[in-house]
């Protein structure tokens, strides 16, 4: 994929659904984005993702031109989102965590004040409900009050209000914290469903088993990007090091002596943690340390049963990006 | 010295609003061993903090029986409290308190004396990696240094037990990794017992024995691995070209047991990968669906929950035939 080429201007016909060009922003001194280039191919389902005040919401605001740039930009399906807010409004779903619904209305009633808000004339609109109502699962409850709805139901209205007028592009900020796993895979559905039809989502998760779900992701730290790739690329070229599954009868004793060994620097260890009846350890190199993991916990009496390299988790890849 | 930390049998919470009752939670059986890290696991609204605030005696008990370190939840919830330390969800500390004034308000809550405050003060403040940050307000701290705190303080009368709702609740990444990492090194090193609730299911791999929870009901317990191995079969991956067409091509083939959505690529759940590889790519290639190279995969928690779940689902739509139903026990 050539999309993180775009650095130089691009006619505007021929710009990628999302564009962001050297974006950076600051607040006083302080950068919160730095020089942030990178674009979202049609259709395609885009993570956007780093700790919390690494930048992100920022680069979202200035995607959706509530915060205008320091310097670079950003254009969404072809509008500069600084400058032809309006006209890019028109075309863009936005959902944010809190699911902005109403919950005194029902939610047929939902979707049509998000459709008046966005200009739909009531035949359109008719049909355009009666599709969400059915994409949302949420025939036979049109008539219940929003607030009765479970979590994944308020989840799937939302989005479907996001996208009454047909947005070629669509944000989605943490659209499934708190929503329970059945839900969340069947949201994921529709974020696909969607993508197949040529739009283009940008999402947003604290839940890195989520971000394995996305084609593409890009990790922004401390106001860098600092990964930009697809999850599987991400896992084999990014990680830091290697991660080591120890498996002993005793992961307490053996977390004691290992971290003590860290300490004292008898081993290079750059992370050790308990993982529930096992230890997982970060090594630069783990063919190298397997052999010094197991002589150190021998010599305190602790007998290995086995010594595996396993294969970094997105959140591992994550942590090692991130870490300064 | 207690073997069991928390036991509960068969209990009961049923909150009545008006002529409405909810089942919160439904005939609970589950016991935490001391020294263990216990993973109440389950979405929102399953019942995890009910469950949490019976086991301590904040919420009355409908039926069945808890208890903490013997001591009964209802009996003797004073007991408990001295030697258990509980965050809330939604846990807030005083905001225009410093950490070092929160940690002396939590300290004196819970009659630690002056002298084992001068002691455990700095310690846990060091362990929380908040050392230097003593003077400042708890308002500004960022998310993760809060949950840190609120680890802290409800350390501080050097509790058996810890009871933690939620922890992690909104936190990034790497503050979770580091919250989590806290944790590893209480249990390693003092041999702490901590009863932690979470909708991470990836979090459930932190955890010594884990329990799921779903409408109230335990639906699964063991260690991780354990309940990994309670799905049989094994998993295809494979990224379809259509969704709907190869769902429905696939139905009916044999030895399926089951097929979930995983964004743009199925999970193709089924007895035996060597025997079923053929068939699957037989059936996607005649229904004329194009796939990328299938491939075997490890069933993660994530899969093994959805799995277990719709098992439950469908045992009690086939209970709702029957005639003899609990109606206080109906899922919402």
């Amino acid at each position: 994929m050539t999309a993180q080429l775009f650095s130089t201007r691009v006619e505007p016909e021929k710009r990628p659904p999302i564009l962001v060009e050297n974006l950076t922003k600051k607040f006083g001194d302080f950068v919160a984005v730095d020089h942030v280039s990178f674009a979202v191919n049609a259709g395609e389902v885009f993570g956007w993702l780093g700790p919390n005040g690494a930048g992100k919401t920022t680069t979202i605001r200035m995607l959706l031109g509530l915060l205008h740039p320091t310097s670079g930009s950003t254009y969404v399906l072809g509008y500069d989102s600084a400058r032809q807010t309006k006209a890019m409004h028109a075309v863009v779903g936005y959902m944010s965590q809190q699911f902005t619904l109403y919950n005194d209305l029902t939610p047929a009633e939902n979707i049509r004040f998000y459709g008046m808000v966005y200009g739909l004339r009531p035949a359109a609109l008719r049909a355009r409900q009666a599709e969400i109502i059915h994409m949302a699962g949420l025939e036979g409850r049109e008539k219940s009050l929003t607030r009765s709805l479970a979590g994944g139901w308020k989840q799937r209205l939302a989005l479907g209000c996001a996208i009454v007028h047909r947005p070629g592009v669509v944000f989605l900020d943490e659209p499934t914290a708190g929503v329970d796993p059945l839900s969340r895979r069947e949201f994921w559905k529709l974020i696909y469903a969607m993508a197949k039809e040529g739009v283009t989502v940008l999402v947003t998760t604290h839940y890195m088993d989520e971000a394995e779900l996305c084609q593409r992701v890009g990790f922004i730290s401390q106001g860098h990007l600092v990964a930009l790739d697809t999850p599987a690329q991400l896992k084999r070229l990014q990680m830091r090091g290697e991660v080591l599954e120890i498996t002993v009868d005793n992961a307490e004793a053996a977390m004691r002596v290992l971290k003590a060994a860290q300490t004292s620097r008898i081993l290079p260890l750059d992370e050790i943690a308990l993982y529930g009846a096992q230890v997982h350890a970060v090594v630069n190199n783990a063919e190298q340390s397997v052999e010094a993991v197991r002589a150190i916990l021998a010599a305190q009496g602790i007998a290995v049963r086995s010594i595996n390299r396993i294969a970094p988790t997105l959140e591992d890849v994550f942590i090692s990006a991130v870490k300064v | 010295m207690h073997e069991i930390a928390i036991s509960t049998e068969g209990m009961v919470k049923i909150f009545k609003t008006g002529k409405e009752e909810r089942c919160a939670v439904d005939n609970l059986s589950l016991q935490v061993g001391c020294g263990e890290t216990y993973g109440l696991i389950g979405p929102d609204g399953a019942g995890k903090t009910t469950t949490t605030r019976v086991i301590l005696g904040l919420l009355t008990r409908t039926a069945g029986k808890s208890s903490v370190l013997g001591f009964d939840s209802m009996l003797e919830p004073y007991a408990i409290r001295e030697r258990v330390g509980y965050i809330a969800q939604q846990n807030v500390l005083p905001a225009d308190l410093t950490v070092l004034e929160n940690m002396r308000f939590f300290a004196s809550v819970q009659s630690v004396s002056k002298e084992d405050q001068k002691k455990r003060i700095p310690e846990l403040l060091g362990f929380a990696g908040l050392s230097d940050f003593t003077g400042r307000l708890t308002g500004k701290l960022s998310g993760g240094m809060k949950k840190k705190l609120a680890l802290a303080c409800s350390l501080i009368h050097s509790p058996q037990v810890v009871l933690l709702d939620e922890p992690t609740l909104g936190v990034d990444p790497v503050s979770r990794r580091e919250f989590w990492n806290l944790l590893g090194n209480l249990r390693a090193e003092r041999g702490l017992t901590i009863f932690v609730c979470t909708p991470y299911m990836d979090e459930a791999e932190r955890c010594t024995q884990i329990g799921l929870i779903y409408a109230g009901k335990l639906i699964a317990s063991g260690s991780p691995a354990q309940i990994k191995g309670m799905i049989p079969g094994q998993v295809i991956e494979l990224t379809p070209s259509n969704m709907e067409a190869a769902e429905k091509l696939l139905d009916g083939t044999d030895g399926l047991l089951e097929v979930q959505s995983y964004g743009e690529k199925l999970h193709v759940l089924v007895d035996d990968f060597t025997r079923r590889k053929a068939q699957v790519e037989a059936r996607l290639d005649a229904g004329g669906v194009a796939y990328d190279a299938l491939r075997q995969i490890e069933i993660r928690m994530e899969e093994a929950f959805i799995s277990l779940v719709s098992q439950q689902a469908g045992r009690d739509n086939a209970a709702q035939v029957a005639p003899a139903v609990n109606q206080a026990g109906g899922t919402p």
